[in-house]
């Protein structure tokens, strides 16, 4: 099949970009949306032309760092991640715009490429457990109910590749927030930091320049691994009980 | 205290301040609207300019409006500044395709509220601005003497454009209330299997039937008919 691909072009982070027109006449509808990148590229390099930049890694949909916002949705047509999404999508002949996700915290490295790392900090303000080290534990010594074990696990299966904030109008992290609070809120090892956890990453999160929930939905819509938004729910729950009630205590200096 | 502005300061608690806020003005919605469907009644305004007598002059129902008004000033500008904000966090560049994964209703919340404040302020400025600082004419029922009020709003709801307007903006506020009424249990974190199905549809239902009620009256007394 042929198509023709607006894909966004952008030197680096300082220049300005700007859309341009390639004409692929070598698709098949069995290559997925990546390999069809890849080859295109292959074409762009023997041309002496700079090849597309875009991120990709595990390529079986697991790892959440392909990106791109196809048609005006994250990762496409399909409710999947961009490297699962198959030519077979699109028809003979189609024009596909091609965009980087888009929000102030998310800026464009270089071509489809975006500074993910903003999420990395939402998770290392907040997103873990502490754990005794020593022996062994049983297994099933802490009893959890299959459906709590199953909601903690569906909140789990996040892979933070930003879709939701690329398909938020307002540029929202709080579906993959709300999943890496809930997954922990749920169990019961993530107790002892409960409180403290909802705090800092909602902080973090606002400090990063994320904007407001509205409730549109569009994120639960666009999620590659399908995380509903009554996890968003349930970090407001999390977090509203956190600021009204956590444990404060004056701290005077230990030490110097 | 830090904590407590921290909380209302994030984007969590700005959402919230909507929120509560937006509920309020759900419920005064339907204690108006209650009192407004007298407009309809077959007896020259004597309920309606009665009811108006009472709600302009009890001292508790004065103060709840005090207080509405807040909630209504409220309302709107920390939306404004939210819509500032979120558009601020897309960053330097837009979509050249926007995404449209959700229900109309639920983008244009900040457009849909603007149409619905300008329509406030016509309404209020011919409405309650002449009850209460105008010089309207008066009527006598059993002695007392009132506002004639009635007179006020059939002079206006005789007026073409200002019925079409009415009902344009009646239709603003059924999806903005589509949204909206959900949407507040939403973000106060009430989102739970038992009661989700009962809050959608009452939600669903009161965005239908109360602003077709309120349309209803400018298009009736148009027409002349009563009940």
């Amino acid at each position: 099949m042929k198509i023709t691909l607006k894909v966004w072009r952008q030197k680096d982070n300082k220049s300005k970009g700007a859309f341009k027109t390639y004409q692929h006449d070598h698709v098949s509808p069995d290559m997925s949306f990546l390999e069809m990148i890849d080859v295109l590229n292959e074409e762009l390099t023997r041309k002496g032309e700079e090849p597309i930049a875009f991120d990709h890694d595990c390529r079986e949909g697991i790892c959440g760092m392909c990106s791109l916002y196809i048609n005006g949705r994250p990762h496409g047509p399909l409710q999947t991640t961009t490297c699962q999404l198959h030519m077979r999508s699109f028809t003979d002949g189609q024009t596909i715009t091609v965009e980087p996700w888009r929000a102030k915290a998310f800026p464009v490295v270089k071509d489809l490429v975006v500074d993910r790392t903003a999420f990395d900090r939402i998770q290392q303000a907040g997103g873990y457990v502490n754990v005794n080290t020593g022996g062994v534990p049983d297994a099933n010594e802490i009893p959890v109910p299959k459906k709590v074990a199953d909601e903690a696990f569906d909140a789990a299966t996040c892979i933070g590749c930003g879709a939701c904030v690329a398909a938020c109008k307002n540029a929202s992290a709080m579906l993959f927030v709300s999943a890496k609070i809930s997954q922990f809120a749920l169990l019961p090892q993530g107790k002892v930091e409960r409180k403290e956890r909802a705090e800092k990453m909602v902080a973090q999160m606002d400090a990063e320049g994320f904007g407001s929930c509205t409730n549109t939905y569009a994120c639960e819509a666009e999620c590659p691994k399908g995380i509903k938004i009554t996890n968003i729910a349930r970090m407001n729950r999390e977090y509203f009980t956190a600021m009204l009630s956590s444990y404060q205590v004056e701290t005077k200096g230990g030490g110097d | 205290m830090k904590w407590f502005l921290d909380l209302f300061s994030s984007s969590l608690g700005r959402k919230v301040l909507m929120a509560l806020t937006g509920i309020f003005l759900i419920l005064f919605l339907a204690v108006h609207l209650a009192g407004n469907l007298q407009l309809l009644k077959d007896d020259g305004g004597k309920a309606f300019n009665i009811y108006a007598d009472f709600m302009g002059h009890n001292p508790l129902i004065q103060f709840i409006s005090k207080g509405n008004f807040a909630f209504i000033l409220l309302h709107a500008i920390w939306g404004i500044m939210l819509t500032i904000r979120n558009r601020k966090a897309r960053g330097p560049e837009g979509y050249a395709i926007a995404n449209k994964s959700s229900i109309w209703a639920s983008r244009n919340m900040g457009i849909l509220g603007t149409l619905i404040l300008i329509f406030l302020v016509i309404h209020l400025k011919d409405f309650y601005g002449q009850a209460h600082f105008g010089s309207l004419s008066t009527q006598v029922y059993d002695g007392k003497t009132v506002t004639d009020l009635y007179a006020q709003v059939a002079y206006w709801f005789k007026v073409e454009w200002y019925v079409i307007l009415y009902v344009i903006c009646m239709a603003a506020l059924a999806f903005h209330l589509w949204h909206g009424f959900t949407s507040a249990f939403q973000t106060l974190g009430l989102n739970h299997m038992k009661y989700n199905p009962v809050i959608s549809f009452v939600g669903k239902v009161f965005a239908i039937v109360v602003p077709v009620a309120f349309a209803i009256i400018p298009v009736f007394m148009y027409m002349g008919i009563t009940i």
